[in-house]
């Protein structure tokens, strides 16, 4: 089977209101061409669930967002991201804000198609309070302990980028943290991948032992190639953070004018192409 | 070489909290705690486990502020085995805290109400899991009356008061170690576990750091001084874990 298509073609198959889990972690290997296709269709009112970074922060800016549910909203470099920062203190965003092992669990339990997974993180804190709908669970065995029941997040599609895949839809991460990209997959109906390099199935061992083969065809439904299409987050070995540009991004931020030059410069563009090219000529 | 900084000071009491950990996983946030962690691996406390903030186990100790390229790596940490870590308890964990209050109760989320903060910081991060699951500990590099507040905004790591309302059982992995800012040292070890000053670092009075918190601290009859750095100590802290000086940046001389 061949799952290969276009970025175009995969963002015009998602709908206003879905529920949409974004791989990566903070500013770290995220499908950052296909955000900046959704920026560029007319998707809103959605659910985003990412260990967010700049792909939050763009949704956000953009109005594309009614709900986030999030560990953290961070650019590592730049501890804050300053649009997911203004549209909490706006009030433009429901915020479904966990703790990160939480999130994990969330989508564990949605990949396993259970209806949630305990777990002692939150007991205590103001996770219980700022979120309403999560539940304890009492232990059924003679300790009886009282645990968080932490509900299932299953999405409707999922978005990843790796380092290599095959046409078929098997992902490989050469960088040093999977992260969390199989669960993501696992707990969604539909499974787009970006990758660096589409090559032939036989050539996946070529680069990184099959440890690295953490994705696999189950768990995709298609597959595009997108060279630096995680830019301007790091996509080791590839490539590492684009920092001045993350910059250029966080500055703008603090300016309406500024951030209308930001986005005319390099987002209100017609194509991935085009703004591979745009940043190219910086 | 008795010329030491406020900030080696620092190092040394955040080493120290480190000790007795024994073969656990240290994560320190923040550059005194990843300078305070490495000098307690190279004297008292050699077992200890850190990664190089990315996901790699440290074989070596390399210093602060370097990209590790001769760094040996001695095993793999991607953060869903730090997850699987945390829950097991094998970890001792050095966070930041934007407010603090005398229970031990840590704010990194948000300042004013939740539902529309005043601003938004980083989020939960890992605070409720790592507090109800092992060690914590705490840096904060600008004690003052805004950050050592009567009551936190929004609980993101547990404290005491909260811990206690858990029960014993539920809160049995609770630890809140101690709190190392820019003024002192402090602890929790008091009949209620409210916060105790257990040392000022030299050059700070115990009303300067009363002046600065803005609830009552517990405080003994007598205060001693921060232990300050060996010349062992200060050697390591500047020529091998900090050469850039990067922790001046933290805590100015």
């Amino acid at each position: 089977m061949d799952k290969r298509t276009t970025i175009r073609e995969a963002v015009a198959g998602l709908r206003d209101g879905m529920t949409i889990g974004i791989g990566g972690w903070g500013s770290r290997r995220k499908p950052m061409a296909l955000v900046r296709e959704m920026l560029r269709s007319p998707l809103k009112d959605l659910t985003i669930v990412s260990y967010g970074g700049p792909d939050v922060g763009l949704l956000c800016a953009a109005g594309k967002v009614r709900k986030v549910v999030y560990g953290f909203v961070s650019l590592d470099s730049i501890p804050l991201e300053p649009h997911f920062r203004a549209a909490r203190q706006n009030g433009t965003i429901e915020a479904v804000e966990l703790d990160e092992g939480m999130l994990q669990w969330g989508l564990y339990a949605a990949s396993l198609r259970l209806p949630f997974l305990p777990t002692r993180a939150g007991l205590g804190s103001d996770v219980l309070k700022v979120n309403p709908h999560l539940r304890l669970v009492k232990s059924p065995y003679d300790d009886g302990e009282e645990l968080v029941a932490v509900p299932a997040i299953p999405l409707d599609v999922a978005l990843i980028h790796m380092n290599r895949a095959d046409a078929r839809g098997n992902g490989q991460f050469l960088g040093p943290d999977p992260f969390f990209d199989d669960l993501f997959c696992m707990a969604a109906r539909r499974r787009i991948m970006t990758c660096e390099k589409i090559v032939a199935t036989e050539e996946l061992l070529r680069e990184g032992s099959v440890h690295t083969l953490k994705i696999n065809r189950m768990m995709t439904d298609a597959v595009i190639e997108t060279p630096r299409g995680a830019h301007f987050t790091e996509c080791p070995p590839d490539y590492g953070r684009d920092e001045a540009f993350q910059k250029e991004y966080a500055a703008s931020a603090a300016e309406p004018e500024a951030w209308k030059a930001f986005k005319a410069r390099y987002l209100e563009l017609g194509s991935e192409d085009e703004y591979q090219k745009a940043v190219a000529a910086r | 070489m008795s010329d030491f900084t406020r900030a080696d000071v620092c190092a040394v009491a955040i080493a120290e909290t480190f000790r007795g950990d024994g073969e656990i996983l240290a994560s320190p946030i923040g550059i005194l705690p990843m300078i305070g962690v490495r000098l307690a691996k190279l004297t008292f406390e050699p077992d200890l486990l850190m990664t190089d903030g990315v996901a790699s186990l440290l074989g070596s100790v390399p210093p602060v502020g370097v990209a590790a390229t001769e760094a040996v790596v001695e095993g793999w940490m991607p953060y869903r085995l730090v997850f699987d870590v945390v829950w097991s308890g094998r970890r001792h964990v050095m966070m930041g805290a934007t407010q603090i209050d005398r229970y031990g109760n840590q704010n990194i989320a948000c300042i004013g109400p939740f539902e529309r903060p005043k601003a938004q910081l980083l989020g939960m991060r890992g605070a409720p899991g790592n507090t109800i699951n092992h060690p914590t500990s705490y840096w904060v590099p600008n004690h003052g009356p805004k950050s050592f507040v009567p009551k936190v905004d929004v609980v993101s790591g547990v404290g005491y008061d909260r811990a206690a309302a858990l029960g014993a059982r539920a809160a049995r992995f609770h630890s809140i170690r101690r709190v190392v800012s820019n003024l002192g040292v402090f602890d929790f070890e008091t009949p209620d576990h409210r916060m105790r000053l257990v040392s000022v670092h030299p050059g700070t009075t115990v009303e300067q750091v009363v002046a600065n918190t803005g609830f009552e601290l517990s405080i003994p009859a007598s205060v001693p001084e921060t232990r300050t750095p060996t010349g062992e100590e200060l050697r390591l802290i500047r020529e091998v874990i900090d050469p850039k000086s990067l922790r001046l940046q933290e805590v100015k001389a």
